[in-house]
């Protein structure tokens, strides 16, 4: 059977299965749609936080973008799991024994102001938003790939499944779907890195397999020695050594961390567990399960670039395998025969070098190039269009919850009943999916590279708002509101200066302390920080009652699902 | 009554998150970042040591962290729990007398 029809296969079987589940999960209340009950125990929800945290992004480009940093893609790894641990010891538990719905929750009812509130309703909004719009668009290009229908036939498919299976069954149906992602997901990304591991090393465990010897077939040798000696040979960076300056990565490391902490919809997945023990258990499902894919990429990286580098340099361009020409089809391998000899150069010196790589298709054709069964290429696309849907559905959520019960019930219309404020979630959440469609389908050139920032946002806005809300009791309501304000305002305009105002400029000598863009939102962090405690001290303490909610969240004990107010 | 359990609880949980962000710092920034060059000289197997850390080492070591803390924070929870019940009987006997 061919690829296609493998394709077709896979994602009609994993569609039907998430349009089952949301039916089977229908949201009866404003609990269910926005934290599921509380009711979701903590391995399901460390799955689903999984599925939820691990995007487009972490599926088809990560493994890719390792493949041409080497160890400079160091901060992706780091950034994306370590982030994890700050989640799980300074905000899970104590936001769980807070006990409400949402993000703008905490911090509306923690700095006790409706301008806190509504802040934070726009940092959710506008970091959740940049995120979906990155989510469409990827699931739009596997399906214009594996499925060859266009792109916007492609957005459109995605769509009405989310929209299906997320407003029928809000967090409910969004996390018993999402643990089926999962499934779907791990499944599609360690078939093809086992198989790959086994044929190159003899090991069927990736991780080993990376600092292992080659099999005769591919020249024996350290695998990493060998990538080295390939790399150092065509002109390109060593591969295990780094490239970007010590500083940058350094920040680029952390800003991803805090960002990733301060993630509104990673948050929201720990109102969903029963409790606060249950709450720290589900953070450590959650990175392990996340631990899986983010060990086994930097191996998967290393086994393409060897690959790739293997079959096509100084080889003949007509005996190219047929994976080489369907790419060529799509523009994402480009080949310039400049010297007329009919075969490939693939070297660092653009003068000589023939052969343009998208570093996106590395993992979508890494099966292809490794030769491996048609059945294995079509289930990366399932695995794919899981990864997408499965961020995209939670991201959704937070934008629905933020508007319905943060804008309308907390903010503007606190009489409204639950089943209107129920009505209106769904709707808002109709409009998003409307909206992040549209954006998906009419990429601006920015959205792109506007995703890699949310992360930067969210560390400068809600990440130091949070924690200094628990640890710091003192906290007050101007001290908040300025360094969100400060932060989110400071972060944002370095990013749009340099990606917008004055590109020029965006290099290592134009930027502040050699800090890139990406790695801005730390200082950012700084900053929030800064305002935040200067700012306290010169103004009120915030009142009795609610420094003794902040002492009761710091203590153990029960807490019973949070009651719609 | 139990303010001073819940200040001592509150003290243990402070060390408890601070020393394992002591770890998680000097895995991962420290390791993997600061003194990565230094550590590559070291090898073991195919892995020259600073990579492995940077690339696989610290995501390990970020799984061992949140268990700890589980581990600890249970037990933690548990004394916190078990002191208040105490407390709370000396406290009915203390009116019955």
């Amino acid at each position: 059977m061919s690829v296609q029809v493998w394709t077709f296969i896979f994602v009609a079987l994993t569609f039907g299965l998430y349009i089952g589940i949301a039916v089977w999960s229908r949201a009866g209340s404003t609990s269910d749609f926005y934290v599921a009950g509380s009711g979701v125990p903590p391995l399901a929800n460390g799955m689903a936080t999984a599925a939820d945290w691990m995007s487009a992004a972490s599926f088809i480009s990560m493994a890719g973008l390792i493949s041409f940093l080497g160890r400079d893609g160091t901060f992706y790894l780091m950034g994306w799991t370590g982030g994890y641990v700050l989640l799980a010891l300074l905000l899970a538990p104590y936001l769980r024994k807070f006990g409400k719905f949402t993000v703008p929750d905490f911090i509306g009812d923690r700095y006790y102001s409706r301008t806190a509130r509504l802040i934070a309703v726009f940092c959710a909004i506008a970091i959740s938003f940049v995120y979906v719009c990155g989510q469409m668009q990827g699931a739009g290009i596997v399906f214009s790939r594996f499925l060859e229908v266009d792109i916007t036939t492609g957005v459109i498919i995605g769509m009405a499944i989310v929209f299906f299976y997320a407003v029928m069954g809000g967090m409910k149906g969004i996390t018993y779907t999402q643990v089926a992602q999962y499934c779907v997901l791990i499944f599609a990304f360690m078939v093809p890195a086992i198989f790959i591991s086994m044929l190159m090393t003899g090991i069927p465990i990736p991780q080993l397999g990376f600092g292992a010897e080659l099999t005769e077939a591919f020249g024996g040798g350290y695998l990493l020695d060998r990538l080295d000696g390939m790399s150092e040979e065509l002109g390109f960076a060593t591969y295990t050594e780094g490239q970007r300056s010590t500083q940058d990565v350094f920040f680029i490391t952390a800003a991803l961390m805090f960002g990733t902490a301060g993630l509104p919809h990673v948050i929201i997945r720990f109102f969903t567990v029963p409790n606060v023990r249950d709450a720290r258990r589900s953070a450590g499902f959650a990175l392990i399960f996340i631990a899986i894919l983010y060990t086994t990429a930097p191996a998967v990286a290393a086994f393409a670039r060897t690959n790739l580098i293997d079959t096509v340099n100084n080889a003949e361009y007509s005996a190219m395998p047929e994976w080489f020409s369907k790419w060529e089809t799509t523009n994402l391998i480009v080949f310039d025969d400049k010297n007329n000899d009919g075969r490939i150069q693939y070297v660092a010196d653009p003068e000589v070098n023939e052969l343009t790589v998208n570093r996106d298709i590395m993992v979508l054709a890494n099966p292809e190039i490794a030769g491996l069964p048609n059945w294995v290429v079509a289930l990366v696309a399932a695995g794919a269009l899981a990864a997408a849907l499965s961020t995209a559905a939670g991201l959704l959520l937070v934008i629905s919850t933020a508007v319905a019960h943060d804008l309308l019930k907390r903010s503007f219309m606190p009489t409204i009943s639950e089943k209107q404020e129920l009505r209106y979630a769904r709707i808002a959440i109709f409009v998003a999916v409307l909206v992040a469609g549209y954006v998906g389908i009419n990429p601006p050139a920015y959205v792109a590279q506007v995703v890699a920032y949310a992360f930067g946002l969210a560390a400068a806005s809600f990440f130091p708002a949070i924690v200094l809300g628990i640890f710091q009791k003192r906290m007050n309501k101007e001290g908040a509101i300025a360094g969100m304000v400060a932060g989110f305002v400071f972060t944002a305009g370095y990013i749009v200066y340099f990606k917008t105002v004055n590109p020029a400029m965006d290099n290592a000598d134009g930027w502040l302390l050699g800090i890139s863009p990406e790695g801005i939102g730390t200082l950012g962090t700084m900053v929030n920080l800064c305002f935040s405690l200067a700012v306290a001290r010169f103004s009120p303490d915030p009142p009795a009652e609610v420094q003794e909610i902040v002492e009761d969240i710091r203590l153990p004990g029960e807490v019973s699902a949070p009651i719609a107010h | 009554m139990s303010n001073k359990n819940a200040y001592a609880y509150w003290k243990s949980n402070i060390r408890i998150v601070l020393s394992l962000l002591c770890v998680w710092f000097f895995i991962s920034f420290v390791c993997g970042i600061l003194l990565v060059d230094v550590l590559d000289n070291i090898r073991i197997g195919g892995f020259k040591l600073g990579f492995w850390i940077a690339q696989q080492g610290s995501i390990l070591v970020f799984v061992v962290l949140i268990y700890v803390y589980i581990y600890l924070m249970d037990k933690l929870d548990d004394e916190y729990q078990s002191r208040k019940q105490q407390e709370a009987s000396s406290d009915s006997q203390e009116e019955q007398a």
